[in-house]
């Protein structure tokens, strides 16, 4: 367990005053404050440890115990046992004012020295007030696939489970917010949320662009330029095509409402780019190359 | 109206331990809306997120009212520049495999 400096978290000396702490972690909490940096993670763990210094050094009583026993932290029982008569607090754990984002999430240090409570003996602030619970955030991964269609999932989130509709269409990167899914509220408030944010693998020959699809089909030379059908795969079966005659290759047609599923527009899908990238033949043999040469001469370039 | 979603003003000014002029504040500033059903006031419930999060700046970082909507507001940028960046994101794979 490493020694925590409370002093060097709010970049301060150990000669601060009360004035100077308070003024140090309102600067920090303002900067890292995690409604002001959401989903940041750096700057919730950052958020924590600004707010664990403040929690020692703005109360007196346990500043002047971290500076005595600060580096010492395993005497700090003994201290404790002297003081315990003292002490302005008893009882169980406080409300911390941040309730909402683990405040309650202290380092070893600080559980070893202050038992984990809120040092600061705070009674007002936190007694009978009700805190909304803490918001979760989860990755789930799915393949193209998956979100294809709106499928049912359960999800093991702090042991619990959660069964969910996932919508088709939902995009890589997206977040979905379960309302009441989160951490459990404090002195009977409401349950945070859960937010979801999903990671869309592409193993297909798909490509995606907002609803649309793009693949590429290859065309033999002579359909490309005598014209006829194919049969392409689309993204959920196949769809038979005519080719043009003197079809151009990279030609690009479009299979409108073949594309991808729509979020939350039940039935309505983007389009579907097909590519035409036509085949040359190889390893011909002497008549082909034969009757190439000949048609070479009918129309000279 | 049912008032079935709405939150009653006065309770939340007990609960957080903010005074009424910080909500009547709040929607001057248009960030909140104070609906007034049979001379009472109250909040949508669904804007609870938003009210707390605005209580959160206001007490334990001290920022005023001016200040909060301009949190609020660089927030709402944020995030729609965040999901910009993951719709472009999206689209620069297609170019990437």
């Amino acid at each position: 367990m490493a020694f925590v400096d409370y002093y060097k978290i709010l970049g301060i000396d150990k000669s601060a005053s009360t004035g100077d702490i308070k003024k140090a972690y309102r600067k920090l909490a303002r900067k890292y404050h995690p409604d002001l940096n959401p989903s940041d993670k750096d700057a919730e763990r950052k958020f924590k440890e600004i707010n664990e210094a403040n929690e020692v050094l703005s109360n007196p009583e346990n500043r002047k115990k971290y500076d005595e026993h600060g580096k010492d932290w395993k005497h700090a029982e003994e201290f404790e046992k002297a003081n315990q008569q003292q002490r302005q607090y008893q009882g169980g754990r406080q409300q911390n004012p941040f309730g909402d984002f683990g405040g309650g999430d202290y380092s070893d240090f600080f559980e070893s020295m202050f038992g984990g409570r809120s040092a600061r003996g705070r009674q007002s602030s936190g007694s009978g007030v009700k805190f909304r619970g803490q918001d979760l955030n989860a990755t789930l991964n799915l393949s193209l696939k998956d979100v294809y269609e709106t499928h049912k999932r359960t999800l093991t989130i702090n042991g619990k489970n959660i069964r969910l509709t996932i919508p088709a269409g939902v995009k890589n990167g997206q977040v979905i917010k379960i309302k009441g899914h989160g951490g459990e509220g404090i002195n009977g408030g409401p349950k945070g949320d859960l937010n979801i944010t999903f990671t869309i693998d592409n193993n297909t020959n798909f490509k995606l662009d907002g609803d649309n699809l793009y693949t590429t089909v290859e065309l033999d030379l002579y359909k490309a330029i005598l014209g006829g059908e194919i049969t392409v795969v689309t993204f959920d079966g196949k769809a038979k095509l005519k080719i043009a005659p003197e079809t151009q290759n990279s030609t690009k047609v479009k299979l409108k409402g073949k594309g991808f599923p729509i979020y939350k527009k039940d039935g309505e899908f983007g389009d579907l780019y097909i590519t035409y990238q036509v085949k040359i033949p190889k390893n011909l043999s002497e008549k082909e190359k034969q009757l190439f040469a000949e048609l070479a001469k009918l129309r000279p370039l | 109206m049912s008032i079935e979603k709405f939150i009653p003003l006065h309770k939340l000014c007990e609960l957080y331990k903010v005074k009424m002029s910080f909500f009547s504040s709040l929607n001057e500033i248009g960030l909140i809306e104070i609906i007034t059903i049979e001379e009472s006031n109250y909040i949508h419930q669904d804007k609870i997120n938003d009210i707390e999060k605005m209580i959160r700046m206001h007490i334990d970082l001290d920022i005023n009212i001016e200040g909060i909507d301009i949190a609020i507001n660089l927030l709402q940028k944020i995030d729609e520049l965040e999901n910009e960046l993951i719709s472009l994101k999206n689209r620069l794979k297609i170019y990437e495999n």
